[in-house]
């Protein structure tokens, strides 16, 4: 009896992680164990997608710093890692151009490990599970808060045809707090119900919502944030002198690029 | 003015079953607060794990809650763990904890200023104190006030200080004692009924300035339930708890659904000592 294989996801979350907390990396753990948890999907990567600094978002401090950070914070992860494209594009881009990007890499790691695949004589001992079932096409998948699923519900500000896209072809990983249930606001949307197969709810129950203005606040206060981001990434922080009162007031008065263009592509996600 | 601020040790008792991102975070706060005031300062943390009579269900062996705490504090210079209580073989009241590491300090103080003392003209004993002769004078000449103890000060979350409430848990005259000579440091989250609950009793509300209400505004929910749950079915804990400490519990093989069922029926020891005794009252 052949095992029916499970289908390859990559976690893909895009944000300002001004600066990563653990809070963000929990995500990624939530998300995989749900996922494995359904019996079909193997979670085989986490990308961490940092906005770039054209963004324009009050106090965020330049992509250098927080790519490094998260570099830092996701060091002693063996499936999470940080994806610096983005961050380097000249402009601002949108959601759907970054989860785009992200599939054709996977698309073309994957051509390639089945070309030489076939290529090669199959030895039985050195198969791995995986090849000796049907080789299974990975899919990616948008990682996020649940106040993003919120954000579609805001007229003008988000591209229908995106929408689609993304949950689509992608698919999204919702974590909301014990607290909410964002069923609702699924079932309140014609485009969101007709895939909500492929929006995948997963509750926090351990609340733990550490948010990076939170962090930033008490970094300014000379306040302990240890506990809440990796002890390397403090130490990185202190060490290059990044979150000041100056810092906060980057960007101040400008509108995000988003809302800039007359692009309706926003993701409020970045926190 | 460091000479003026009264020198505080924080501690906290708990189950530490196992530690978390949490706990470690209250000291961080209770740090904070005490240092933001201009009044305190404090130079120590100590986690003391609770010891195996407690009889706490799901209470794994006191070896590895401490062992834990220590993985998780080692690279603290301020916190550290203390395995008096746990090795005790009855469980112990938290106060008498508190006046163990109270009295503690204050023999370490007592052994300092014996050294600091003018040696005495005696035979013999001149020559050893001699070398020590030098160095307390000099200190002397600098703080002419002799320098005052370190208070201990029992730090905890809301749901301790609630539980105060609970029939036969506390004492009355502990309670009284823990924070009339004491103190306390209780941090809570934003929105929570401590003020109430202090208002609501009077022994609480009279040493109200020896409770010092700190609150989290940065929801930190880590509950060692909630850990010991996500471990029996098989979830990531990453990031909720130290990583040696995840990692000890995966080498280990700690927290099943067979190490919940651990004095499954029992009584808790408070409540089994306290059960009979008509002094027992709610706060």
């Amino acid at each position: 009896v052949r095992m029916r294989s499970r289908i390859p996801v990559i976690l893909l979350a895009c944000g300002s992680f001004n600066p990563i907390t653990n809070m963000h990396m929990r995500l990624f753990e939530l998300a995989r164990d749900h996922l494995h948890q359904t019996g079909q999907y193997q979670v085989i990567e986490g990308i961490m997608s940092p906005v770039g600094d054209s963004y324009g978002k009050q106090g965020l401090v330049s992509a250098r710093h927080r790519v490094a950070m998260a570099r830092l914070a996701l060091e002693t992860s063996d499936w999470i890692r940080v994806d610096p494209w983005e961050s380097q594009q000249d402009t601002w881009t949108e959601t759907v151009k970054v989860l785009r990007h992200h599939y054709n890499e996977a698309l073309r790691t994957f051509q390639s490990k089945e070309f030489t695949r076939n290529k090669l004589p199959m030895e039985s001992s050195t198969v791995d599970s995986l090849s000796c079932q049907q080789p299974v096409l990975p899919e990616l998948k948008l990682l996020c808060g649940a106040d993003f699923l919120q954000t579609f519900k805001t007229p003008n500000l988000w591209k229908e045809e995106d929408i689609k896209e993304i949950v689509e072809k992608f698919g999204l990983v919702c974590i909301s707090r014990a607290g909410s249930d964002p069923s609702q606001l699924i079932q309140d949307s014609e485009l969101l119900s007709k895939f909500q197969h492929n929006i995948f709810l997963v509750r926090e129950w351990i609340q733990n919502e550490i948010s990076s203005t939170q962090i930033r606040s008490a970094l300014c206060r000379g306040l302990s944030v240890k506990y809440l981001i990796p002890d390397s990434v403090i130490a990185y922080i202190a060490q290059h002198n990044i979150y000041t009162a100056e810092s906060e007031r980057t960007n101040q008065g400008q509108l995000l690029q988003p809302l800039r263009l007359q692009s309706t592509d926003l993701n409020p996600l970045r926190d | 003015d460091p000479d003026t601020k009264t020198e505080v040790v924080l501690l906290a008792c708990g189950s530490f079953n196992p530690i978390t991102n949490m706990h470690l975070r209250l000291f961080e706060l209770a740090k904070d607060y005490f240092h933001e005031t201009g009044k305190y300062k404090v130079v120590k943390g100590i986690i003391s794990p609770v010891g195996d009579a407690y009889k706490k269900k799901g209470l794994i062996s006191a070896n590895h809650r401490v062992t834990m705490a220590k993985l998780a504090t080692k690279n603290s210079d301020w916190v550290e763990v203390d395995d008096w209580e746990s090795c005790q073989s009855e469980w112990l009241e938290t106060l008498k904890v508190l006046r163990y590491h109270q009295q503690k300090l204050l023999s370490a103080d007592v052994t300092n200023s014996l050294q600091d003392a003018v040696p005495i003209t005696k035979l013999g004993r001149k020559r050893k104190q001699e070398p020590n002769r030098h160095e307390p004078i000099k200190k002397k000449s600098q703080s002419p006030v002799v320098k005052s103890v370190p208070q201990v000060k029992l730090l905890c979350g809301s749901d301790m200080l609630e539980s105060f409430g609970v029939p036969n848990l506390w004492k009355l005259e502990d309670i009284t004692e823990i924070v009339e000579k004491h103190g306390l440091v209780c941090i809570s989250r934003a929105g929570s009924n401590v003020q109430k609950f202090i208002y609501e009793s009077d022994i609480l509300w009279r040493h109200k300035n020896n409770i010092h209400l700190v609150e989290e505004w940065i929801t930190n929910d880590i509950s060692s339930t909630k850990i010991r749950r996500a471990l029996r079915r098989g979830q990531s804990v990453r990031y909720l708890v130290p990583d040696v400490v995840r990692a000890y519990i995966e080498r280990q093989g700690l927290y099943s659904a067979a190490s919940e069922d651990t004095n499954a029926g029992l009584l808790l020891a408070p409540l089994q000592k306290h059960a009979s005794d008509p002094r027992s009252s709610q706060a």
